[in-house]
């Protein structure tokens, strides 16, 4: 790196140069990102160093999933860099999709110089206006003194409290200002203090409550993965002898195999989760939000003789869509952690004759077998392949995928034992994700195996990104539940709309095999359940080639159970009802 | 329920943005919004009056800490406040409405700051509802322009928001 002497002696760096600094500092391994006019300087700079590896994607938008995969499925932090105007626009819809589901991610962005900024520049647009809503929080950078202090704070805030994405953007004519370099050391700010010890007193008032309960229920979302806290949560379920269930953003918090889970709830959740969720007297929710997908009708949920137990970092979730009766406020790990150390303390039991008498209705709804599908000898069914998956890895890939029915069915038949092994957009359900999430997971994975479920109209949102699997040889499994239409959106016309299937069949789709093919990678085409085995085992032993399945399906084939839009938990369609 | 909340935010570019974007985002509503530096020129003071259910004033409050640079909030109507808006009413002020302007001036403890032949403008501060009334009071047919600042608050006694 070039430093050059200033007139009184000490090194001066260009904030490009800062820039690579505080990412070395930062111990960053790979930046995902795409060049253009306004970081060029910064390009450069990349160019020069050997701390990080960068990754060229094909589209912007791939660049910030690729850096939150990696995130989610490592205890890291992805990175990402982007150009002004049309660079950062379409890393946009990456940034809100990380936003909503709590993903620390830091985007660096490039600008205009400040001199031009508001005179209607090339590829200048409003970033920090545009990007406001979706982040966690954004700087402009207008002075290189400020840029290291900036990139600190950046990396603290992404990554404490309730995490999420912080963009930093940087005028060109910034990045080739110079000054002194020094990587503060910590960071204070009088306005941020995240975190926080949950309240002794509630978090008493709640062991005591759960072990009263008749008939407790522990429910989990994203915020036990996020924040490490699946041991302390398999401790405390074993201890209560409740059942619990986890979102499709807190899948493998909780072993999938356990005889404990429920399953997931909500819209395509399990019968015996949904039913448990309703009829429980104490519901015990921890880093999770009472989202419209997990609970349906908010005055259909509410039960006067329900009591709710919240453990939440973010004191905005908690009471926002269901009153609670006991909120703790705090990093969901500590306070489930001292939650068991009350109940080791107290000496106290559940009631065990309760609890016996609980399970028995809870078995009841599991014998409902709310999952089964109709086999078929002449259709794959799309449910049959991520069972197979499921079985030929023994639980044990890392599965991302993208948003519509391939989804569901990737999270109700793949039975995620280990958490940050389910790579999804749960709050922002963007298509287009899987790919360059799969890519994000296996560059923070290099020895694992990373598939992704997807289908054929998913997939086509990034398909480009194969070309950057070729160049950086990223050998995931692409698992295409093709069935020709777009089936979420197919299953609500069929179901709502009068079987008028506007819009939703895909017409003109390419052979994805020999797509793949003219990518470089290996693709195969699957059109009979006979080959579904020997297509899996076959591409799972391709350590070294992305292989592409491309699964002919059953075109008609619905997500069950299924609540429909403004219903409540206990209304949900069964397979078996049809 | 009308609410004013009191906000201390960091006095940095874009941070009123950030406030505003909140309530327009969440649906929220803005009934009047003041701000402006405090004696600490790093931080400004920031009064917005909103009403909403008791539900919606939470998460009002909740979401707006979460925001990086808000340093604190607090809901005056909690407790009890001093609430004062400025208000500058030019009114048309000639031949008999002359000396009745004059006098309802006086009755609100009114300052006529500027005079022509043909108008008063008139200072009044108050609180919100006192300069409802100033309005209510004069013929809506001489009222030629009106500009308020919106509510400022602040806690009575030993109530102190500072850092």
């Amino acid at each position: 790196m070039s430093v050059t002497p200033n007139v009184h002696g000490q090194p001066q760096l260009t904030g490009a140069e800062i820039v690579v600094r505080c990412l070395a500092e930062e111990q960053v391994e790979f930046v995902f990102g795409y060049p253009g006019g306004a970081v060029l300087n910064i390009y450069d700079e990349v160019f020069k160093q050997d701390k990080f590896r960068h990754v060229l994607v094909r589209h912007e938008q791939a660049a910030v999933h690729a850096a939150d995969a990696y995130s989610r499925s490592s205890n890291k932090i992805g990175v990402c860099l982007v150009t002004s105007g049309p660079g950062l626009t379409n890393a946009v819809t990456g940034i809100a999709t990380a936003h909503m589901d709590s993903i620390p991610l830091i985007i660096i962005s490039g600008q205009v110089p400040t001199h031009a900024i508001g005179q209607d520049a090339f590829q200048e647009c409003d970033t920090v206006g545009i990007t406001r809503p979706c982040v966690k929080h954004n700087f402009l950078v207008k002075d290189v003194r400020d840029l290291a202090a900036t990139f600190k704070k950046a990396f603290y805030i992404a990554t404490t409290g309730r995490p999420g994405p912080v963009l930093i953007d940087i005028p060109k004519d910034v990045t080739a200002a110079s000054c002194r370099f020094e990587y503060p050391k910590d960071v204070t700010m009088r306005s941020y203090n995240p975190g926080g010890k949950g309240h002794s007193g509630q978090i008493k008032k709640a062991a005591q409550l759960l072990l009263d309960a008749k008939r407790p229920m522990i429910y989990a979302g994203g915020g036990v993965v996020l924040n490490d806290a699946s041991a302390a949560l398999v401790k405390l379920v074993r201890m209560l002898g409740a059942p619990v269930t986890t979102t499709l953003m807190g899948l493998g918090g909780y072993p999938g195999n356990d005889a404990q889970y429920l399953g997931m709830p909500g819209m395509h959740g399990t019968y015996e989760a949904n039913q448990a969720m309703q009829d429980c007297d104490v519901l015990l929710a921890v880093g999770a939000r009472f989202d419209d997908r997990v609970i349906g009708n908010p005055s259909h949920f509410y039960r006067e003789d329900r009591k709710i137990i919240h453990v939440d970092i973010d004191p905005s979730s908690i009471s926002k869509r269901v009153r609670v009766d006991v909120p703790i406020v705090g990093y969901v790990k500590d306070v489930l952690t001292e939650m068991i150390g009350v109940l080791e303390a107290s000496g106290k039991r559940p009631d065990a004759a309760a609890l016996t008498a609980w399970w028995t209705r809870i078995k009841e709804w599991q014998s409902r077998n709310c999952l089964k599908y109709k086999a078929s000898s002449d259709v794959i069914k799309p449910q049959f392949v991520v069972q197979k998956l499921f079985e030929l890895t023994g639980g044990d890939a890392f599965i991302t995928s993208d948003v519509g029915q391939h989804q569901m069915w990737a999270a109700q038949y793949y039975r995620f034992d280990k958490p940050r092994r389910w790579i999804n957009s749960g709050g922002l359900g963007t298509m287009g994700v899987g790919l360059p999430y799969a890519m994000g997971v296996q560059l923070a994975n290099p020895d694992a195996t990373v598939a992704c479920i997807t289908g054929e109209a998913s997939i086509q949102m990034c398909i480009q990104e194969l070309s950057t699997c070729r160049q950086y040889h990223i050998p995931v499994k692409i698992i295409n539940l093709n069935n020709r239409y777009l089936g979420m959106v197919r299953q609500w016309q069929e179901f709502f709309y009068g079987n008028r299937y506007a819009e939703s069949y895909v017409d003109a789709l390419p052979d994805f095999a020999k797509l793949a093919e003219a990518y470089g990678h290996r693709g195969l085409r699957i059109e009979r359940p006979g080959d579904v085995e020997g297509a899996l085992r076959e591409a799972l032993q391709q350590k070294e080639k992305l292989v592409f399945l491309d699964f002919i399906t059953d075109q008609t084939e619905n997500v069950y159970p299924m609540i429909p839009g403004g219903k409540g938990l206990t209304e949900m369609i069964l397979a078996e009802e049809l | 329920m009308r609410h004013i909340l009191s906000i201390l935010i960091e006095n940095e570019p874009g941070a009123l943005s950030r406030v505003v974007g909140l309530f327009s985002a969440r649906g929220y509503n803005i009934d009047s919004l003041s701000v402006a530096t405090t004696e600490d020129t790093t931080m400004s003071r920031m009064t917005i009056v909103t009403h909403g259910s008791d539900e919606v004033i939470e998460q009002i409050t909740k979401q707006l800490n979460k925001l990086i640079e808000v340093i604190k909030v607090v809901d005056l109507t909690d407790g009890n406040h001093i609430e004062r808006e400025l208000m500058l009413v030019k009114v048309r002020a000639a031949g008999k409405d002359r000396d009745e302007m004059k006098r309802m001036a006086d009755i609100f403890r009114g300052r006529i700051l500027d005079v022509t032949d043909r108008s008063y403008t008139v200072e009044l501060t108050g609180d919100s509802d006192k300069l409802d009334a100033f309005i209510a009071a004069i013929e809506p047919g001489v009222i030629l322009e009106t500009v308020r600042t919106g509510a400022s608050g602040i806690g009575r006694g030993e109530r102190i928001l500072k850092i």
